[in-house]
């Protein structure tokens, strides 16, 4: 299967083609993909773009669900 | 904003929706298909890096190929415009789609409820889970609990345990009394007791406790351990995830904001499945949860007779009675029992968007007043998951529905803005 190369938190992984963002975060190691009003580190609920818990920076536009989106070579992902 | 428009538009490609578009394409051009994921299949016949469909899903998907229906993915309905209209958000472009015919098959979304750290990384929904494994998440010789309500626990914990994770236990909150009670039902249902079958063997080593739910899940920066309670024992196991899911939710917001009538928070419907707007059918989870069988033949109903085929339409008239009678009897068989209703402690939060802890929200009276004075519903997801829980709670109800249905960037809105202008 083909690979996609994208950075998570500027750290290069390689995903299989066609991995979601959220897939490939925690594949990265992250736990944590966005901080709450008050600070708590929230990670995917939903799974299906729903609840928003799983929302990151993906090549510099804020709040897009990485459950979502399916990882693109190049791809810059940050979370919070 | 770029215009297109379609005899049939139907919103959601999951099976009801595939069901629906093919079925309407046999008779009309110019079919559209709109989902907010990447790839047609919807939920429970998603397709990812890490999965490849099903016969029966495969089948759909290539009655779809070889159709005419346009597809359009990543796209999200922010609002209904003025006649037949609707304002589209995809991943690049603002769309202003217009149609004769609409069908929504919104499909469900899984019922959480709050109970102390279920807001900790690693606590997830069970069709979540799934949905990310298929997705690419690896889960081989992780230990997963998997808990709450429902056939779909089986499937999951089947799903998760073929792709190598240890499934350290099932827990089903419904007694063993009612349980019985659909044991002895479903020979009646021959393909569901064969599916049930084929889960039960391939989880026969994993304990599976009724009468039993999660009271709690532990963890410093995640979940590393979940407490049950069974009659009158507690006990803690440790884990890297708990899949959790307390039944589902029709999602009814664009069917509620287009003006249908609705009967116990589901799409009231007619025997062509014609919503009270003469445009507009439903079909799927949308009238009421039913599974994949009731979907499949309630979306070729709504595809056939939106499109002026009545006599197509007719003949899945008694299947559709039969998928009814299952899927009351699991709305029977796995109803939430009132324990769950004492799990969140004071400090456990029931809106996560906007950090609204049950001490705050359970002194209101109503959906509207905790929404006004606590800011519960407000956030991101818009009382999408907060309010399934506050309505088996407490019993509210949302009533303060208004666009943007989803968030929207702000082009989207000023382009809506412009077009009502031109007007």
């Amino acid at each position: 299967m083909s690979e996609v190369h994208l950075t998570i938190n500027e750290h290069e992984i390689s995903v299989p083609a066609g991995s979601i963002v959220a897939a490939a975060i925690a594949l990265a190691g992250v736990t944590g993909y966005r901080h709450s009003v008050r600070g708590e580190t929230r990670a995917p609920l939903c799974g299906m773009g729903i609840c928003a818990e799983c929302r990151v920076t993906i090549n510099g536009q804020p709040h897009r669900l990485s459950c979502q989106t399916i990882c693109e070579e190049n791809m810059r992902v940050s979370t919070t | 904003m770029r215009r297109q428009d379609f005899s049939t538009l139907v919103i959601g490609a999951g099976p009801a929706g595939l069901a629906a578009a093919t079925s309407a394409a046999l008779s009309t051009k110019n079919v559209g298909l709109l989902d907010d994921n990447p790839l047609p299949g919807g939920q429970i016949w998603r397709q990812g890096s890490a999965s490849s469909p099903a016969t029966q899903a495969a089948s759909w998907f290539e009655r779809l190929r070889t159709s005419a229906i346009t597809i359009i993915p990543q796209a999200r309905v922010v609002a209904p415009l003025n006649e037949q209209a609707l304002l589209v958000e995809t991943a690049n472009e603002t769309l202003e789609l217009h149609y004769e015919r609409l069908i929504l098959t919104t499909g469900a979304r899984e019922r959480f409820l709050p109970f102390p750290g279920w807001t900790l990384p690693g606590v997830m929904g069970a069709g979540g889970l799934q949905a990310l494994v298929k997705g690419g998440l690896p889960v081989k010789g992780k230990r997963i609990v998997v808990a709450g309500s429902g056939p779909l626990l089986l499937a999951v914990a089947s799903y998760l345990k073929s792709k190598g994770a240890i499934i350290c236990a099932i827990a089903e909150q419904a007694p063993w009394s009612k349980l019985r009670a659909f044991g002895w039902h479903l020979p009646f249902h021959v393909k569901q007791l064969r599916q049930a079958g084929g889960f039960g063997w391939h989880l026969r080593t994993v304990p599976y406790y009724v009468d039993c739910w999660v009271t709690q899940a532990d963890g410093v920066q995640q979940l590393e351990a979940v407490t049950f309670h069974h009659s009158r024992r507690t006990w803690t196991i440790p884990c890297d995830y708990l899949a959790c899911g307390f039944g589902l939710v029709p999602n009814s917001e664009l069917a509620e904001a287009l003006g249908c009538e609705m009967v116990q928070e589901v799409v009231r419907v007619n025997e062509w499945q014609r919503s009270s707007c003469e445009q507009i059918y439903c079909a799927g989870e949308v009238t009421g949860i039913g599974g994949l069988d009731r979907a499949l033949i309630e979306g070729r109903i709504a595809g056939f007779a939106a499109s002026g085929q009545m006599d197509r339409a007719r003949r899945y008239f008694a299947a559709r009675i039969r998928a009814q009678r299952f899927a009351d009897l699991l709305a029977e068989t796995f109803q939430l029992r009132d324990e769950l209703k004492t799990l969140a402690h004071a400090d456990t939060l029931v809106c996560r968007c906007e950090d609204v802890p049950y001490a705050a929200v359970s002194q209101h009276k109503s959906w509207r007043s905790a929404k006004l004075q606590t800011r519960c519903g407000m956030g991101t997801c818009q009382g999408r998951i907060c309010g399934a829980a506050t309505d088996f709670l407490f019993g509210w109800t949302q009533d303060s529905l208004r666009a943007p249905l989803v968030p929207a960037t702000v082009a989207s809105l000023i382009a809506s803005g412009e077009e009502e202008t031109a007007r």
